[in-house]
């Protein structure tokens, strides 16, 4: 049975750029072990609610919760997005962001930053210390890209991926930050459908061997009713329906916001 | 085949008529001043025309070379480009025997130098060595974090004044000074850092600018603080032991501080830059966005660019105020910055060895074009223009650390 602890709580979450209400009283829960994707038309605010999430973006009102196991609540309101990271919530983004001038394994370091402490001393005398913990971050994230079938491309930079195996290393790169919730903004955009299955089975694999929840954004219905638990559909800034992807995807709303009015006529 | 001989032909044929009309163009334009020479006292006029066949010959041939050298550049691309500069790394690296011969020629060259030639050689050298070193620095903020600083001089002027001043006013020795200069100016790369955390890219160099020219104008107008454009006479060389040198032997002795020190920066740069802190200044510099997403404080991270950047600029400031005893505010003008800059940019950004030939060059290069006299500072251009031209990576780019594995153990072995 799956467990039915919430561990993202959004409530009430408003959002304005001046005069435009870009998210509009929008409530969001993920719940632990689940797979959720949050889906809608171009411009519903689906990416502007992960940059609040993430801290990127402050938000007008509204609460924003994270229950990591044993421990107590946290709120993520007014925290800066390094300090989501830590909290053990980390993101991809739509549009590749990889490091890229750095190695496939340095951009899987780099996110090790946050769980390791050398300061500026320890890396110019590197003692014992320091040495030992270098060599738990390449292991750590040598093991990772191994798991994201990436171990190939250790010492190679990060823009010369091709394309499907950049998408993995953002993701690779998001799960050495140890999250409990992981974020994918449009993972299997731009895929080709032999990627997208790939994609599909990491996803899955991802939630049952690591145990992170996962919430993503993603276009590619046949992924997102293969793969999720629930969905949330978002339009026009306003959370129009929720449920299975089977209630969703008879949900007369949804039909409309996607097709158009005239759908039923 | 044949038609790729015909269009190759064709290409050439068009490539000389470019280069034609491009020497037509240049004996046009250069026709009045090499050409005609009016002799206001016998009121006759010169024809020379020799001067126009040079011209003519002349930038027909330099133009035909440049768009030559330039398809061939298109042409190798990046990627040649690259593996060139791995497999002559690699055959270094690999062949001990020329790695180890190559490492002890540096070293006897670096100790036998002083003692070899003259007192302005060295001189000459201590102040190439002074550039390594700010190089280095500085290639902590633009090369490896990516900010832009161009007032990067501000800090090189806080040390040597930090020096200066505590010399003049309670007779400080140089090896009380050198780390309080340095951590003057690491206070200073902080006070910096803070007001331009937010900006980046041009904004960031404008403001940058301005804390240079700043710092420069209240050292040439707070008179009773700095004295003015007069500056600070009669600062003492660094001591040893109580010795008494000869301006020779002083020369020798900053020398081999010097060579100690540089190798200090390297050692400890090129730890930092394959650090925890290293990473994240370079990850910061490729995507701010991402940088803080993957849990780096994007604050600090900046902070100690800037402040580790001050740092060795203070060093280096107060071996400047040492080696000339004498400064002035006339030594810290944007012309510095822009310097150190260049040999950062032209060395090749993130890359020690890169920065450490792009300071030899761009110091040594002037002095010992001396020969050239009045077309030295030309030489000294076109040298820069071509070496981005052809190579804008820098002399040497930045190369990261590669790891090692064996894909079933989980055992690492660094390269």
């Amino acid at each position: 049975m799956r467990n039915m602890r919430p561990v993202l709580d959004v409530k009430e979450l408003i959002m304005d750029f001046g005069g435009l209400r870009a998210l509009d009283n929008i409530d969001l829960q993920v719940r632990d072990g689940e797979i959720v994707a949050l889906i809608g038309p171009n411009g519903a605010g689906k990416t502007t609610l992960f940059n609040c999430v993430t801290g990127m973006y402050e938000p007008t009102n509204g609460q924003m919760n994270i229950y990591p196991e044993g421990k107590k609540s946290l709120k993520l309101n007014n925290l800066k997005p390094n300090q989501v990271t830590q909290m053990g919530l980390a993101r991809t983004f739509q549009n590749i962001r990889l490091f890229q001038k750095m190695t496939v394994l340095e951009n899987v370091m780099v996110a090790r930053h946050c769980r390791t402490k050398t300061g500026i001393t320890g890396a110019v005398l590197r003692g014992e210390k320091t040495r030992k913990e270098e060599s738990e971050i390449v292991d750590y994230s040598y093991g990772l890209l191994e798991k994201m079938e990436l171990a190939q491309y250790v010492n190679d930079l990060a823009s010369e991926l091709p394309y499907g195996a950049q998408r993995r290393l953002e993701i690779a790169r998001a799960m050495a930050t140890e999250p409990f919730i992981l974020l994918l903004d449009e993972p299997a955009a731009g895929m080709n459908p032999k990627e997208t299955q790939e994609l599909d089975n990491l996803i899955t694999k991802i939630r049952g061997e690591e145990k992170i929840s996962i919430l993503l954004i993603e276009h590619d219905m046949k992924l997102v009713m293969r793969i999720s638990d629930r969905i949330f559909v978002m339009d026009y800034g306003k959370m129009i329906a929720e449920g299975t992807p089977e209630e969703v995807g008879a949900n007369k709303k949804v039909i409309k916001a996607y097709l158009g009015e005239s759908f039923d006529a | 085949m044949e038609n790729e001989e015909r269009s190759l032909f064709i290409k050439s044929l068009l490539e000389i008529r470019k280069s034609i009309f491009i020497s037509l163009w240049f004996m046009f334009l250069t026709f009045p001043i090499m050409v005609i020479r009016i002799k206001p006292l016998d009121r006759t006029i010169e024809w020379r025309w020799m001067n126009l066949v040079y011209v003519g010959v002349g930038t027909f041939l330099l133009s035909f070379l440049w768009s030559y050298l330039m398809t061939r550049k298109d042409k190798s691309g990046k990627e040649e480009e690259q593996s060139w500069q791995k497999r002559i790394g690699q055959k270094i690296m690999s062949d001990r025997r020329i790695y180890l011969s190559g490492l002890v020629a540096v070293c006897v060259f670096i100790i036998v130098f002083p003692l070899q030639f003259s007192t302005y050689q060295t001189s000459i050298m201590i102040t190439a060595l002074m550039y390594v070193m700010l190089g280095l620095g500085l290639n902590i903020v633009v090369g490896l974090a990516g900010l832009l600083d161009l007032g990067y001089v501000a800090f090189y002027a806080v040390g040597a004044y930090s020096y200066a001043l505590l010399n003049h006013h309670f007779g400080v020795t140089f090896w009380m000074a050198l780390p309080l200069g340095a951590a003057l100016a690491a206070m200073f790369g902080i006070l910096l850092g803070f007001p331009v955390l937010r900006l980046r890219g041009d904004y960031l160099a404008i403001v940058t600018l301005g804390f240079g020219e700043i710092i420069r104008l209240i050292l040439e107008n707070w008179n009773d603080f700095s004295f003015g454009p007069s500056g600070i006479a009669g600062i003492s060389r660094p001591g040893f032991f109580g010795m008494q040198f000869n301006l020779h032997q002083h020369t020798i002795y900053l020398y081999y501080i010097m060579i100690v020190l540089v190798l200090l920066t390297i050692v400890v740069v090129n730890r930092l830059q394959n650090s925890r802190i290293g990473r994240a200044w370079i990850a910061l510099r490729e995507d701010e966005v991402a940088c803080q997403a993957m849990g780096i404080d994007k604050t600090r991270t900046k902070l100690t660019a800037f402040a580790l950047g001050a740092t060795w600029a203070g060093f280096v400031g107060c071996i400047f105020a040492a080696k000339t005893t004498f400064i002035n505010p006339a030594s810290f003008t944007f012309m510095e910055s822009a310097i150190i800059l260049s040999v950062v940019v032209l060395g090749g950004m993130g890359s020690i060895v890169g920065v450490i030939i792009g300071a030899l060059i761009l110091i040594l290069l002037p002095e010992y074009l001396r020969a050239f006299s009045q077309y030295r500072m030309l030489v000294f251009g076109a040298s820069m223009v071509i070496i981005m031209v052809f190579r804008p990576q820098g002399i040497i780019s930045g190369i990261r650390q590669r790891y090692k594995f064996t894909p079933s153990t989980n055992q690492e072995a660094k390269e």
